[in-house]
Order: structure tokens, then sequence, then C-alpha cells
């Protein structure tokens, strides 16, 4: 048995220590925003953060992660309670399949709580190991900044006023 | 004249002899200045043969700061003496050398004095380009004085008393600098002398990879035996070297024109920046410094250590943690019979689990290897966010006794709390992606 604390959750996971921790995301607890892309951590859709930093689910193993808080992208925002950094994803539209879409917001969100304003070639530099194939990385770096004033206002996650 | 009057008059007589003698060895006179010549005065194949040249001589490297203007200077060069800033070397007038005739940039590269008439520390590395000929300085100077002039002052070096005096620079000089242009040795082929021309000229390669004695110069009696450099280990180069696999003129090449070989795995830290730039220079050359390098390497000697067993031989003892951490994060990419650059080297080939002490493995376990801009290039994900230091230590001692032959290493837990601070560092000031410099692109593989 191995103990995670996802989103907040504690989770008694029957999986061994060396699975990564994005089948466990995926196949046990069900949360399904963090993706499968190339499972050799080179595109960065499986990302989630781990103590404030972001990581690649799919060649982290389990055992790493004791005592360590895991969120993923269900524990920033719900549909009805979006995150900043969610709302600012939808409002530039800087989805197209979408597919790359949680992995970027989550590194994003990872760049913000520790840099919150941060340069475009930052936020380049941050993201370049996130790939998107549709090219809406125009609309990603914009998103990225509205998130960045969004949190200004709003906060973090969801919950409390949120600035209209 | 009484007793201690002549005792008087000899000591300062030897103090003024002295200071006379010093003065004479440490001062240098100004060269004068110029008004900056105009690019188009330079003849453009001029230019681009000195381009090809500053990028043998990795000028970029040491000259540009990360996410800065090219050849503006400003990168702290660590010494045990203190940190020496690079200099502006962009034509600005005021703050570069714009103002430096052909003949002050010549004076500079062979005998480390800049245009004024100060001597220059040997983190420039002068040493070696004393070797280069008037031919190529020329053309460094054409290169150098049609890039885009940037304004920005050289920052001041961080050196305490007695080092930040220049005039002890001279004596320094007298012990260490043997200048003189290359001569060639005509009992080997042009190719070979065209390599070691490059080598211990312009390319430097013993700036790094030859350790340096109590005052900083390098060490004739161990060229090439591997030396520290920023937190990293510059491999021994000669037949010292560890690598499982013994290097060929075809593995050298690959691996400096391409940054990666299959045989021996990838250039990075400050050697990913050398092969970034030899990836663009005139094939030949390249071939040529293998050459030469080779017979640096000698033939391997009989019964040196090859690559680690059959990797399903062994067991290694003792650290399931390890274990665990080499197959869950590790060996997906490391064993996937890929080849490269698509895959992770064979482990039996690294010569990092070889090497002496695990800080280049510490390295890149953090903070991996980013791709290069552009183009088919091996790439590894960093662990710094997914491994405390313990997990990491783990797995370094595993990887160790697993596919080294090698003994133990020691100290691995402080090598990877330094590790950890090189890749924080890195990660303030990385530029983002490596390119490629200047327009050509790298040869496809």
């Amino acid at each position: 048995m191995t103990t995670l604390k996802i989103n907040g959750q504690v989770h008694e996971i029957d999986a061994d220590p060396d699975t990564p921790l994005l089948y466990v995301l995926r196949d046990e607890l069900k949360l399904n925003a963090a993706k499968f892309g190339c499972g050799l951590g080179q595109c960065g859709s499986c990302t989630v953060i781990v103590d404030g930093k972001a990581v690649l689910s799919c060649v982290t193993p389990v055992l790493l992660l004791k005592d360590k808080e895991v969120t993923t992208l269900e524990g920033l925002g719900t549909v009805d309670k979006p995150a900043p950094i969610q709302r600012a994803f939808i409002e530039e539209q800087a989805a197209q399949c979408g597919y790359c879409i949680a992995g970027m917001m989550m590194r994003a969100q990872a760049l913000l709580q520790r840099n919150s304003k941060p340069s475009d070639a930052q936020i380049r530099s941050e993201l370049q190991s996130n790939l998107c194939r549709c090219g809406t990385h125009m609309r990603i770096l914009r998103a990225v900044h509205r998130a960045a004033r969004l949190m200004d206002t709003a906060e973090l996650t969801n919950g409390k006023e949120r600035a209209q | 004249m009484s007793k201690p009057a002549i005792v008087g008059s000899v000591v300062i007589a030897a103090l003024v002899g002295g200071a006379i003698a010093a003065f004479a060895v440490a001062w240098r006179p100004a060269i004068g200045a110029i008004e900056p010549p105009a690019s188009r005065s330079f003849d453009p194949a001029l230019v681009k043969r000195g381009r090809d040249l500053a990028a043998i001589g990795n000028c970029n490297d040491c000259h540009t700061a990360p996410g800065g203007k090219a050849f503006a200077g400003g990168v702290p060069v660590p010494t045990p003496f203190g940190a020496v800033y690079s200099s502006n070397i962009t034509p600005d007038p005021e703050t570069g050398i714009g103002r430096w005739s052909e003949a002050a940039f010549r004076r500079a590269m062979r005998s480390g004095v800049d245009r004024a008439g100060h001597h220059l520390y040997p983190t420039f590395p002068y040493d070696h380009f004393t070797n280069v000929t008037d031919e190529d300085d020329q053309a460094l100077y054409a290169f150098l004085m049609t890039r885009s002039p940037v304004r920005a002052s050289d920052h001041p070096n961080d050196l305490s008393f007695p080092f930040n005096q220049r005039f002890l620079i001279a004596g320094w000089k007298l012990l260490f600098l043997k200048k003189g242009t290359y001569k060639a040795d005509s009992s080997q082929s042009a190719e070979w002398n065209r390599g070691a021309y490059l080598v211990d000229g312009l390319a430097h390669c013993g700036a790094c990879h030859t350790p340096r004695n109590g005052l900083g110069a390098e060490e004739a009696s161990a060229s090439f035996s591997g030396a520290d450099v920023d937190n990293w280990h510059a491999y021994a180069i000669n037949a010292q070297s560890r690598s499982p696999l013994p290097w060929t003129k075809d593995s050298l090449f690959h691996y400096l024109r391409y940054g990666w070989d299959a045989d021996h795995g990838t250039a990075r830290g400050p050697m990913a920046k050398v092969a970034a730039n030899l990836s663009s220079v005139p094939e030949s050359d390249v071939r040529a410094i293998a050459f030469y390098m080779t017979s640096v390497f000698g033939t391997p000697a009989p019964g040196r250590p090859g690559p680690a067993n059959d990797k399903s031989a062994q067991a290694a003892a003792g650290d399931q943690a390890g274990a665990s951490i080499y197959q869950a994060a590790c060996a997906s990419c490391h064993e996937s019979d890929r080849p490269l650059p698509y895959s992770g080297i064979d482990l039996r080939l690294s010569t990092a689990l070889s090497a002496p002490d695990p800080r280049n493995a510490a390295n890149v376990i953090l903070s991996g290897i980013r791709p290069v801009s552009g183009e088919r290039s091996p790439i590894m994900p960093g662990f710094a966010n997914n491994m405390t230091d313990d997990q990491l230590v783990a797995l370094l001692k595993y990887l160790r006794s697993r596919f080294s032959t090698q003994p133990a290493w020691s100290g691995i837990e402080q090598t990877v709390r330094n590790a950890r601070q090189t890749e924080t560092v890195s990660l303030q000031t990385s530029p983002g992606t490596v390119s490629a410099p200047g327009s050509t692109q790298r040869d496809k593989p």
C-alpha cells in the first residue's frame, strides 16, 4: 500500500511503488486531467504540481512521493468555479484539441506561484518543455499573462470572491 | 659613510632598481585609438572566416551573458581568486573594442594586454591564443568589428587584494606564458597539424580539460588529464580517459559535430555550448580536431576496463530504493533499444557513471538535457522537482554499482547538494532554448 496526498485528500493506493504517478491518477483515482502523451517525460501533457513545482507524472514513480503533496488540475478549480488559470485559458480560447492544455496550465500555475509577473521570455522558457501540436502557442502565452492579472485580483485557487 | 648609511643606500638602490625592473616587466604602452572602422570596409569572405574561427574559439560562450546581447560580456568566470568578468568585445567605441586597431587586437590575443596597455587576466586564454596566426587574428578582428555594437560597460571583477593588482599578471606571464605561434610538426600529416593548431590554440581545449596549479596556470605535465569547471568535471581526454569505450576519430567527430555519439552519450554542461559552436564550422576543422585528439587519447592500453557486464546479469546489491527509482524513472528511455538520439544511452557506456566523482551524473539527472532549437537532438527531462537529495543519492549509488566497473563514489551527499545549487542557479539564469550560433543550420544526423 502506498499513501498519497492528492488535492488535499489522503489516498491509500494498492499499486507497486514503481508505478508512475500518472497511471495511479488516471486508472485508480479517475483524475483524468493529466494526459498520457509520450510516457517518456518529453511532451509535458502529464504535468502536475508536487510541492509547488511542476513535475512530469509519467516519469515519477509513486515511491518518490512519500510525504509530498500532489496537485492536479482538478485540485485548482471546477467547471462551476474555475481557478484563475483555467478562466484565463477559457477566456483566451487557448485550447484547440486541448490535449496539452492541462499540462500547460499546471506548469504555468507553478510558474505563477513563484513569479507573479513573468515576462514573455520567462513564460516561453518555462513552457518550452510542454509541446502543443495544434499551434495555439500565442494564445497560451496570452492566457498565462491574463492569469497573472487575474491572480492579482482573485484567489489563487477556487472559492471566495472572483473579480468579474 | 657610516656602516648603517651604506646598508641604507644599498637597500634603497635595490628597491629602486627592483621597482624599475618590475616597471619594465609590467609596463606596456597604449596603442593609439582609431576611428571605428565602417563595417563595409571589411571583406565579407574574411568576416565569414572570422565567424567560423570565433565559433571554434567559443568566444560567444564567455562573452555573451545568458539572455544578453551577443559578445557584450559580463559573464562571471569563477576562479580560486574570485570572479573575473568577461569584457564587451562588440565594436562599441566607448565600452567595447570599437577603437581598437587590428594591432591592438592582435596584441591582446598574443600577450593578454588591452589597447590601453593593461594586463588582462588569463581567464582570457591568451596562453592558447598566442598560437593563433596573423591571418586568423585578422579574420577574427574583421568578424568582431562587424558585429552590432552594444553599449555595456565592463562589470568590475570580484577579486581581493593582491589579485586585483593587474601588474602582478606580468609576473604570471613571465612564468607561464609561452609566446609564439604554432610550429608545425613535419613528421605529422597536415590534418594532424591543423587539429593541433586549433586544439592548442583557438579552441583552447586545455583551458577546461587540463588541471591548473596554485597560480591558476595549466599544469604542462598533466595536459588533458581532466579538471573541474563550474561544478562540472571536464573529463580526462588523454590516456587517462574513463570512457568505457575508447574514443575513435569517428566517434569524436560525431560527438563534437552533433553534440552526441552513440557510444559515448551527450555533450552537456559547458561542453554542450562547445558542440553547438562546432556544429556550424567547416567540417574539415572538426575532423582535424578529432584526428589530433585521437592521438592525444593514444592507443588504448591492454587491460583497459571496458563497459560493465550485461545489465541483466548484475543485480546491484544493497540499494533497493535506487533500483526502484531507476526502473520507474530511467529504464523506460535508457533501456528502450531505440537508437540515440531518440533514447537514453546504454548507461554501461556512460562516462559520467565511470567518472572519478558523481557531479556530472548528478547535474544531468537534476537539470536534464534541453533540446537544441529546431533540430533533432537528445532530450532528457530533469528530475530536480521529482527527487529529494536522499533519493538522488540512492539512485547514484545504484547506477554506479550496476553500470560501472569503478569502485563506489565517496561524498555523494555533498556532491548532490552542490549539484542542486548549480541547478537552481542555471534555472535562474537560463536563456531558455539552446541554439546553434549564426544562421547555419546544424547538419542533420
